[in-house]
C-alpha cells in the first residue's frame, strides 16, 4: 500500500512566529469542501427526529431565531450528537494520521495501540458488573462513570502496549504486534464480561461497544472540544518531527531531529484524542483507520495530512450517523455503519494496490 | 528433504527428534486422563473403565459418558483441528500472528449461527451447527475469491490477510447488529463467542467429524506445497509448483478446519496462534513434521486448559476460551519481545 508519489508543486511557505508550513492550494481546496460538506451533513441529521424540521428551520434556529420549541429541539437535543460526532471523527482522524505517520504503515490506528479495547473493557466492566444484576447502580454512575472509565481504560491500554513494546527504545512493527496480542486478550476479557452479568447489562455494554451517538449532550461534546483545542495545535507543531520520521529513524536524527522525544510526544497526543473521543461516543472503527488514507489521496500529498484528515473524519462520523438513522427502520449505532462502509473500502485499497503495484 | 532448503532455524538432533511423537502422544494420553477425572466430582481411572465398558447407570457413570467423554473427544477434534489451521494459515500468509480466524472464518460461522437463531428460533449447539458450518465455507470461499481479485497468479499472502481482515470486520459489523436487535440472539451469541467445550453430548463430535477428517487429509496433503512456498511464489514455480493450486487447498483446508471447530465449540481463541509457535520449536521448517506437532500439541493444550477452567474456579468452571487467552497471552507478548514472531 503505498502512498501517492510525492508531486512537487508550487507550494509557498507560511510563517508564523518561527514556525512555518508550505500552503499547499490542493489541501485547502479540500479542506474547504470538506468544511461545506460537513455543513450540511450536520444540518441534515439535526433536521431528523420525532419532531422534522426542514434545513431552514435548523439554519434559523441554530442562528438564534425559531419559537421556544424548535431552540429546544435542536440546540438541548440535536445539535449536540451532531458535534459529538463531527469531533469524535476529527480526533479519531487525527489520532490515525499521526499513529500511521510514526509506525509507517496505513493499517496502523488508535486501536492497534490498544486504546479502544482498553476503553471497551474498563466500559463493560462498569456496566456488567455494577448493572442490574449486581443491585442495580446504573443513572447517575453510569452517566459520570463510563466517560471516565473510558478514558482510564483507554490510557492504560496504550501504557501497557507501549510498555510491553520498549525494549531499548521503540520500534514501529513491534509496536504494532504487541498490540495485536494485547487488543486479542483484551477481546476475550471483554467477551467473558458479556457473559458474567444480565444479559440486560450486556445489551447495554453493547450498544456502547459498537459506538454510538445516541442520546448525547453537551456534557459529550466539551471534554473532545477541549482536547481538540489543546492536541491539535501541538500535532501540528510536531508535524515536523513526523515529516522527518517519514524518512527512516537514522535519517531523521541526521537531519536534527529528536526522535525518541518527539514520537513519544506525538504518541500521547494521538492516544489523548482516541480515548476521549471513545468516552464520548464507544469505539466507532474504521474512522481513524480510513479517513487519514483518504485525505493523503485527496489531497495528493506523501503522508497523512492532520487538518485534512480531521475534516475527513468529521464527514465521515456525520455521513454514518445520517445513514444509521435514515437507512434501516430501527436506529442502528452509527460504529455498526462505519464497519460496515469500511470493509469495502479495505477490500478497494486492496485491489488498487495491487493492481498499480502488480502484487505485493 | 524439503527443510533443507533454506531454513534458519537448525531441527532437533536426529536421536531427540525420534522421541518427540511419543512425548507428545504421552502428553495427550495424560491431557485425556485429566479431563475424564478431574472435575467438580473427581472420578477415579478405576471408575472411567467401569462407566465405558460396563455402565449400571450409577452417579459416576453419567457423569463420565454424558459429560466428561463427550467434552474430551470434542477437544480432541477441535484441538489438532485449530492447531492445524493455525499452522496453515501463518504459512500460506507468511504471517507468524495469522490464526485461522484471520481467514474470516470464525466471523462468518458467528454471523450465520446468530442469523439462525434470529430466522428460525434454534437453541442449542444442535440446530445451529450446519449454520455455522455454512458460514464458515461461505465466508473462507469470499475471502479467497476477493483475494483473487485484482492480481494474477492467485492471492498472496498479503492480499489474503487484508481480504480477511476486511471480511472479519464487516460480518462482525452485521453480527453485532442482528446481535443488538434481539435479545435471544444476544443470549445465545455471547457465551458462543468464548468458546467452550462443556455441555455439548458426544453426536456433536460426530458430526463434526468427518469435516475435520477431510480438512486434516486436505492440509497435511497440501504440506510439500506449502515449503515450496515458504520460498517465495516465484521460486516456488520455478521448482514446478502449481501456486494457485497449493494455495486453493490450504485455504480450503483451514476453511474446513476452522468451520467445524468453531462451528462445534464457539470462537475458540489463541489455539491456532500459539499451537503452531510451539510446534514450530520442535520441528523446523518441514510442514509435514510441523503440522503431525501442530495436532498433537492443539490435543493437548486444549484438554489440559480445559482441565484447569475446573480447577481454577471450583465450584463452577472458567470456560476454556478465557484460560486459553489468559495463558496465551503472556507467551505472545514474550514471543514478540524476543523477535521470534518476526521471522518466519
Amino acid at each position: 500500500m503505498s502512498a501517492p508519489e510525492l508531486r512537487l508543486r508550487r507550494q509557498r511557505p507560511v510563517r508564523i512566529a518561527g514556525a512555518s508550513w508550505l500552503l499547499r492550494p490542493r489541501a485547502a481546496a479540500v479542506t474547504l469542501a470538506g468544511l461545506a460538506a460537513l455543513l450540511l451533513l450536520m444540518g441534515l441529521n439535526v433536521r431528523l427526529g420525532d419532531i422534522p424540521l426542514t434545513l431552514a428551520d435548523v439554519a434559523r434556529t441554530v442562528l438564534g431565531g425559531g419559537d421556544a420549541g424548535d431552540r429546544l429541539v435542536v440546540m438541548e437535543l440535536r445539535l449536540p450528537r451532531a458535534l459529538t460526532g463531527a469531533l469524535v471523527g476529527a480526533a479519531l482522524a487525527i489520532s490515525g494520521a499521526v499513529t500511521q505517520a510514526i509506525a509507517r504503515n496505513p493499517l496502523a490506528g488508535p486501536d492497534i495501540l490498544g486504546v479502544t479495547s482498553g476503553a471497551s473493557v474498563a466500559v463493560v466492566a462498569l456496566t456488567v458488573l455494577t448493572g442490574t444484576a449486581h443491585g442495580g447502580a446504573g443513572g447517575t454512575l453510569a452517566a459520570i462513570g463510563i466517560p471516565l472509565a473510558a478514558v482510564a481504560g483507554g490510557l492504560a491500554g496504550a501504557a501497557l502496549v507501549y510498555g510491553l513494546a520498549w525494549r531499548k527504545g521503540m520500534d514501529g512493527y513491534r509496536l504494532i504486534l504487541v498490540g495485536v496480542g494485547v487488543v486479542a486478550v483484551f477481546t476475550n476479557v471483554k467477551y467473558w464480561l458479556l457473559t458474567a452479568g444480565d444479559v440486560n447489562d450486556a445489551a447495554r455494554a453493547m450498544v456502547w461497544i459498537s459506538g454510538s451517538l445516541n442520546g448525547r449532550g453537551f456534557e459529550h461534546v466539551v471534554p473532545v472540544a477541549a482536547a481538540l483545542a489543546v492536541l491539535v495545535p501541538a500535532t501540528l507543531l510536531g508535524s515536523r518531527t513526523l515529516g522527518a520520521l517519514r524518512l527512516g529513524d537514522d535519517t531523521a536524527r541526521g537531519l536534527g531531529v529528536r526522535i525518541d522525544r518527539g514520537r513519544g510526544a506525538l504518541l500521547l497526543a494521538a492516544v489523548l484524542l482516541a480515548s476521549v473521543a471513545t468516552a464520548a461516543a464507544g469505539p466507532i472503527t474504521f474512522v481513524a483507520l480510513a479517513s487519514p488514507q483518504i485525505a493523503l489521496r485527496l489531497a495528493g500529498v506523501a503522508q497523512p495530512p492532520v487538518v485534512v484528515s480531521a475534516v475527513t473524519g468529521a464527514v465521515l462520523v456525520a455521513a454514518a450517523d445520517l445513514a444509521a438513522r435514515t437507512l434501516t427502520p430501527v436506529e442502528l449505532p452509527v460504529g455498526i455503519v462505519t464497519a460496515v462502509l469500511g470493509a469495502p473500502y479495505l477490500v478497494f485499497l486492496l485491489i488498487r494496490t495491487r493492481r498499480v503495484k502488480g502484487g505485493t | 528433504m524439503t527443510a533443507a532448503a533454506g531454513t534458519a532455524r537448525t531441527p532437533l538432533p536426529r536421536a531427540r527428534r525420534r522421541l518427540v511423537v511419543p512425548g507428545l502422544l504421552l502428553a495427550v494420553l495424560a491431557a485425556v486422563l485429566l479431563s475424564v477425572t478431574v472435575g467438580a466430582k473427581p472420578v477415579s481411572p478405576g471408575d472411567v473403565w467401569h462407566a465405558l465398558w460396563s455402565p449400571d447407570g450409577g452417579e459416576s457413570d453419567i457423569i463420565v459418558r454424558g459429560l466428561r467423554v463427550p467434552r474430551t473427544l470434542l477437544g480432541l477434534l477441535a484441538g489438532p483441528a485449530l492447531g492445524v489451521a493455525g499452522a496453515l494459515a501463518q504459512g500460506h500468509t507468511r504471517n507468524p500472528l495469522a490464526d485461522p480466524g484471520l481467514l474470516g472464518v470464525t466471523q462468518g460461522a458467528a454471523f450465520a449461527t446468530v442469523l439462525s437463531i434470529v430466522l428460525f428460533r434454534l437453541d442449542g449447539v444442535y440446530g445451529y451447527i450446519w449454520f455455522g458450518l455454512a458460514g464458515a465455507l461461505i465466508a473462507g470461499g469470499a475471502v479467497f475469491a476477493i483475494g483473487l481479485a485484482g492480481g494474477r497468479g492467485g492471492p498472496t499472502p498479503v492480499t489474503l490477510a487484508l481480504a480477511g481482515t476486511a471480511v472479519s470486520a464487516l460480518l462482525y459489523a452485521l453480527t453485532s447488529t442482528v446481535v443488538l436487535l434481539d435479545q435471544q440472539a444476544m443470549d445465545v451469541f455471547r457465551f458462543w463467542q468464548i468458546g467452550s467445550i462443556a455441555g455439548r453430548d458426544a453426536a456433536i463430535a460426530g458430526q463434526v467429524l468427518p469435516f475435520v477428517a477431510a480438512g486434516l487429509i486436505l492440509a497435511f496433503a497440501n504440506a510439500r506445497g506449502l515449503d515450496a512456498l515458504a520460498l517465495g511464489d516465484d521460486v516456488a514455480r520455478g521448482l514446478g509448483r502449481r501456486v494457485p493450486l497449493t494455495r486453493t487447498v490450504g485455504l480450503a483446508s483451514i476453511t474446513l478446519l476452522t468451520g467445524a471447530a468453531v462451528a462445534a465449540c464457539g470462537a475458540l481463541a489463541f489455539v491456532g496462534l500459539i499451537v503452531p509457535h510451539l510446534a514450530r520449536a520442535l520441528a523446523g521448517a518441514d510442514h509435514r513434521r510441523l503440522l503431525l506437532y501442530s495436532a498433537l500439541t492443539g490435543a493437548a493444550l486444549l484438554l489440559l486448559a480445559d482441565v484447569l477452567g475446573r480447577v481454577v474456579a471450583r465450584p463452577g468452571e472458567l470456560e476454556v476460551g478465557v484460560v486459553l487467552a489468559l495463558l496465551g497471552a503472556p507467551f505472545f507478548v514474550v514471543l514478540i519481545r524476543r523477535g521470534r514472531a518476526v521471522r518466519l
